[in-house]
């Protein structure tokens, strides 16, 4: 079967999406931008704010170019999926509700070890911060459980739950494979069989290259800086939006200006052109925009503010 | 008599949080019980990571009825008082109270309230919602439906359900009901999560715990650390391996599970190459599983087999818990391999140059520039120091060919110590700093004691560490602390409070420790003043081009003449890019003249501009030094010395001291004096009178001035003044000290003349003669042994005016009716507090 999670990566996938479609979630696309993590998809970040009942997964491509190695090493990406949901508010049985999809895709905890250990997550450049655990399975840890207490430097009120999956190491457990590159991609056998390493191998090399000796430092700040004007001044704009005589805050349009800024710094980090003085520096502005967004966000119709009034 | 039952179920509680957590509830609910009025004969708390239980024990069924008086004011009062009064007594007429008669206050009103008991149900009802409530947990949270409201219910993480069961043993208890959070208090848990998903409903403690055990859940935290450690050893010695015990980790791990199960893993055997710290550490801090040794039939070396503890008994055994868990082991081990060669790859190949070099591109601080420039200003302090640290206690520094080798060792000591932190190993596991860069040193031939003093500097970390002894360890250690307290003092980053960021409190007990423990004796003000001096010139590039002036202007001579040969080095380092007379310095140097003036005169610079800008060291100085008096008073009293005793040699010895005053002080005294010729620049000529003229004044006649810096010598004089007093000539020299002391300060305060100067003349008496004789002689001799920091002698040599102030006391009446006898002896009384305040100030010492 091609979609059994136990020799197919996109299988495991396929599950997650079967489980939490079942539960009501909506099952939404990776977002279309470079992202360090599945939370900074709007569809965590941004609908975490406000009163309104949300509850999404997908899958999100995540960024973390100083993890690049090059493609050798057997655990280490510098781009790796994440499988995210977000329930809105958190449901009274969202433990429950996790161990169920770990068991739909065959980890059986009566024969693995599974621990809630203490986790408390923080995201200095999103603003955010809430309590929760890693999971760990057998040792190791394979996905972050969070009950979000404050996103883009607001209260969450409801306050959300967000699991976050690290699909390829879960792949590698179910598959029982040592090295990702080795992971059955499609579920195929023999000539159809394709890895992870025929698809993202070369990839890795390539980026790993790019992010730590090529990637032109003058323009990414340049990047940053661009971004960062953008995102403010998109907020700037008018409320009223004179073509439609309606109001249209652009929340969503600046957030994604705050998630360039927010990446772009990521690739600095990894050129190593980032003092630890000017870390904290880059780390406040991209916090800034995110906070600017978040209460953008607020006074827009998801983020609640037409259904008070 | 009823006992209670209180369980407070929730998603899993941090580890490291649920032993205090269930301690305070004990103590928030036993509190509460107790202030309504009930009492209870024991009481005992529980924790499991999903749970905290109290099991509490002969509480008392009913609280007494209490009656209460409360008097009000008189029956004429006006109205309103009246009124308020009834009020706040809770009655609605005047005829609800009571009139008494007072002799003193007449006619006036009383209230007698009765306040019935109250049932030990309701009482606890009452009680419970805000325990929970406001709960203390370091962090806590919202969570659900209910955290749309505003002031929500906030727990360590989700509540699920409360037990709380109220009886006597004899009868079928009931549950006290209450609500919290949407959470009603019921009968009702759940065992372990995986083998006991069903609803337990409970009565009392000894069915709960028995349930629960059924259940899969070890109530009792010791328990299950006892069955961990036991379940380990066998199957450690079922393999002939020994278990590595590591009680932090046991706590750890008892508090991951409910149900411990002990479960033998493997890793690959190569990985046994790495150094053996650096797999415990993997091992214990990122897997929380247990390292075990070779035992008796081995040589006690590390063994690739691990101890894993799981919260499950597995349906295979454990075989995959084992496999997986060994297999994240061997992806950390490898990843520390891979570390550990690439570094090794590069010491071998390149030195430590390279990590050296790395050291300039990263901040230390700030406000305090790069670990490079940190490293440079260590370099310079433990070369210094070494000699110093170097030489046997009590004797000179050493110098020539044995200080010239110890200086070598330290400064190249002090060069790498820190070059470990630009290693692959230390930037992934940060705690192995030190031990890493002493490894890396051997494999790159350095001395021995250089690889030592890597891993030692570091130390010690608190007040149970061990203490470095290899002297140069110990000089780069010093140098090292003394230069990061220095520099934060200089920002202003001190510790207040309980916010100690940098661990300044702990590098200064460090100090106080490698002096003590190693004997070695050093003016701490001087050392200070040295690290500041470095601090400036490491800043140079980066602060004010005046700053080597600024260093003159803030010493005084005295200081200067000291640190002679480090200001020239300063001055002299300087490029000199502003119109300033070099040799003017120098020359202010000999102490015939003063340089600030002299190098204020010959520059552009308004002298105030350049004082404003920097802190003044003669400020870091002192309140640096009375920090470390703080510690040292903890360092002492943890000895078991008498704390008394430390304030007395304290506030005897910070009277004079071989640097002070301090040019802190020193605007006072100019102002005194008129112009200030440091701030007064446009006047200022060579021919001004040097500027610290003022301040290096000669000890007060009498006061021996013994350093208040050497934190060692204060020990000696604290241990020397304790066994004095422990003797009957201490004992009774202490008691005519005060009486001296007493009588002297009565005198004062009436106003009474004190004679300037004893007069032999006035004697009338053979006890005032011979008083006077040994107040010299004693004064004389204890002055002496205290220059030779011989405070034994000291004392016996005071304990000689023992019967001479006994005797005094006996047969002389202080208050002549002579008004100049009087003062005379009124001057007495003074010497004889003076004579003692050469080793102590006896008024601070107790009985």
């Amino acid at each position: 079967m091609a979609h059994d999670p136990k020799n197919s990566f996109q299988g495991l996938i396929l599950t997650l999406h079967e489980y939490w479609a079942d539960y009501g979630c909506v099952i939404l696309q990776p977002y279309d931008m470079e992202v360090g993590a599945g939370t900074f998809h709007p569809a965590t970040t941004l609908r975490a704010l406000g009163p309104k009942p949300w509850n999404a997964a997908y899958v999100q491509p995540s960024r973390r170019p100083t993890d690049g190695r090059y493609g050798e090493n057997p655990n280490r990406l510098q781009h790796y999926y994440q499988y995210q949901v977000l329930l809105k508010p958190s449901p009274p049985d969202l433990q429950e509700l996790y161990l169920g999809s770990l068991r739909a895709i065959g980890i059986d905890p009566d024969l693995h070890d599974i621990r809630f250990v203490e986790d408390d997550w923080e995201s200095p450049t999103l603003g955010a911060w809430g309590l929760g655990w890693e999971v760990w399975c057998d040792g190791m840890e394979v996905s972050q459980f969070t009950y979000f207490q404050q996103i883009c430097g607001q209260e969450c009120s409801p306050v959300s739950g967000e699991l976050t999956y690290g699909l390829e190491r879960l792949a590698m457990y179910v598959q029982g494979v040592d090295d990702v590159y080795d992971l059955n991609f499609n579920g195929g056998s023999d000539n159809n069989k394709v890895t992870y390493g025929e698809v993202f191998q070369q990839t890795e090399r390539e980026y790993s290259r790019w992010n730590f000796d090529i990637a032109d430092t003058d323009t990414l700040l340049k990047h940053f800086e661009d971004a960062e004007e953008e995102c403010k001044r998109i907020l700037d704009a008018d409320a009223i939006d004179p073509k439609k005589d309606r109001e249209i805050i652009m929340a969503h349009p600046a957030y994604d200006q705050c998630i360039k800024a927010s990446h772009v710094f990521n690739l600095l980090d990894a050129r190593g052109v980032i003092s630890v003085t000017e870390r904290q520096n880059y780390i406040g502005r991209v916090r800034d925009l995110s906070k600017a967004c978040g209460e953008a966000f607020l006074k827009t119709e998801a983020g609640g503010a037409l259904a008070e009034a | 008599m009823p006992d209670l039952l209180l369980e407070l179920r929730s998603e899993e509680i941090p580890a490291r949080m649920q032993r205090k957590a269930a301690g305070d509830l004990k103590k928030l609910v036993t509190d509460a019980l107790v202030e309504a009025g009930l009492t209870y004969e024991g009481a005992k708390e529980y924790w499991t990571p999903r749970r905290l239980t109290l099991d509490l024990r002969g509480l008392t069924a009913r609280s007494a009825d209490v009656k209460e008086e409360r008097k009000g004011p008189r029956v004429d009062a006006p109205e309103k008082a009246i009124e308020g009064f009834l009020r706040g007594a809770g009655l609605s007429s005047v005829e609800e109270a009571e009139t008494r008669t007072d002799p003193k206050k007449g006619e006036f009103l009383v209230a007698v309230i009765n306040k019935p008991g109250r049932a030990a149900e309701e009482i606890i009802a009452d009680a419970m919602p805000a325990i929970i409530q406001n709960f203390p947990w370091p962090k806590s949270m919202r969570w659900g439906e209910k955290s749309r409201e505003a002031g929500s219910m906030k727990w360590v993480r989700p509540l699920q359900s409360i037990i709380c069961t109220f009886g006597p043993e004899t009868e079928e208890p009931v549950v006290v009901p209450f609500e919290v959070g949407g959470l009603k208090a019921g009968n009702v848990t759940y065992g372990h999560r995986f083998h006991a998903p069903d609803a337990i409903t409970v009565r009392r403690f000894d069915d709960y715990v028995s349930a629960l055990e059924k259940a899969k859940v070890v109530l009792d935290a010791e328990r299950r650390k006892d069955i961990i450690k036991n379940d380990a050893k066998n199957l450690a010695f079922a393999k002939g391996l020994e278990l590595v015990e590591d009680e932090a980790l046991l706590e750890e791990v008892g508090n991951l599970v409910e149900w411990p199960v002990a479960i033998m893993g493997e890793f690959d055997e190569a990985f046994l190459d790495i150094p053996p710290e650096v797999i415990r550490l993997t091992i214990k801090e990122n897997q929380k599983c247990f390292v075990l040794r070779k035992g008796a039939l081995g040589d006690g070396s590390l063994s690739n087999n691990f101890l894993l503890v799981a919260n499950i008994e597995a349906t295979d055994g454990g075989k995959e818990i084992a496999h997986g868990n060994a297999k994240v082991v061997n992806a950390r081990l490898g990843d520390a391999k891979f570390f550990w060669e690439t570094d090794l790859h590069a010491i071998k190949t390149d030195g430590f140059a390279p990590w050296l070099e790395k050291l300039n591109q990263v901040t230390f601080h700030a406000k305090l520039g790069t670990q490079g420039e940190r490293v440079q200003r260590i370099m310079a302090l433990a070369e210094e120091l070494a000699p110093v640290v170097g030489a046997d206690p009590g004797q000179e520094a050493l110098s020539g060919e044995a200080a010239k080798g110890i200086k070598e060792r330290a400064k190249r000591a002090a060069e790498i110590c820190k070059a470990d932190l630009n290693s692959a190993m230390v930037y992934e596991f940060p705690e192995l700093q030190g031990l890493m860069g002493k490894r890396y040193a051997e494999r790159a031939g350095e001395d021995a004691s250089v690889a030592l003093t890597a891993e030692e500097h570091w130390k010690p970390q608190g007040p149970s560490d061990d203490v470095p002894t290899d002297p140069v360890a110990v000089a780069v250690a010093l140098a090292d602390k003394l230069d990061t307290l220095v520099g934060f003092w200089a920002i202003d980053e001190k510790p207040t409070g309980s916010k100690d960021p940098y661990a300044l409190r702990r590098a200064a007990l460090a100090v106080t420790r490698l002096l003590q423990e190693n004997s070695i004796q050093i003016n701490l003000q001087n050392w200070i003043l040295r690290a500041i001096i470095r601090h400036l010139k490491s800043q140079q590039r980066s602060a004010h081009p005046l700053w080597p002036v600024y260093v003159c202007l803030r010493l005084n001579n005295h200081q200067m003449e000291y640190l002679s040969v480090m200001v020239d080095e300063v001055v002299s380092d300087h490029d000199f890019k502003f119109n300033l007379d070099a040799e003017a310095i120098v020359v202010g140097l000999d102490g015939n003249s003063n340089p600030a003036t002299a190098i204020a005169a010959s520059s552009n610079y308004q002298t105030e501009e350049i004082l404003d800008r920097f802190p003044a060291p003669n400020s870091i100085v002192s309140d640096l030094l009375s920090f470390f008096h703080d510690r040292l008073k903890v360092y002492l009293r943890d000895q078991g010395a008498r704390h008394d005793l430390i304030d007395a040699v304290l506030s005897q010895s910070s009277e004079g001291s071989p640097l002070s005053p301090l040019v802190g002080e020193m605007s006072a005294q100019q102002t005194e004096g008129g112009t200030s010729p440091a701030l007064d620049q446009k006047n200022a000529s060579a021919a001004s009178p040097p500027l610290s003229s003022a301040t290096t004044s000669p000890p007060q006649g009498g006061r021996m001035g013994a350093s208040n810096d050497d934190l060692l010598m204060i020990t000696r004089r604290v241990e020397a003044l304790g066994s004095f007093l422990s003797t009957d000539d201490g004992k009774n020299l202490l008691a005519g000290t005060k009486r001296a002391a007493n009588i002297l300060a009565a005198e004062e305060k009436k106003k009474t003349e004190v004679a300037d100067a004893i007069s032999a003349d006035l004697f009338e008496t053979d006890e005032e003669r011979a008083l006077f004789d040994s107040l010299e002689e004693a004064e004389n001799f204890a002055t002496q042994a205290i220059e030779k920091e011989d405070f034994a002698k000291a004392m016996e040599f005071l304990s000689q005016l023992r019967a001479p102030v006994d005797a005094f006391f006996e047969n002389v009446m202080v208050n002549a009716e002579d008004t100049k006898v009087r003062a005379n002896r009124l001057a007495l009384m003074k010497r004889i507090r003076d004579a003692t305040g050469t080793v102590a100030d006896f008024s601070k010492i107790e009985g």
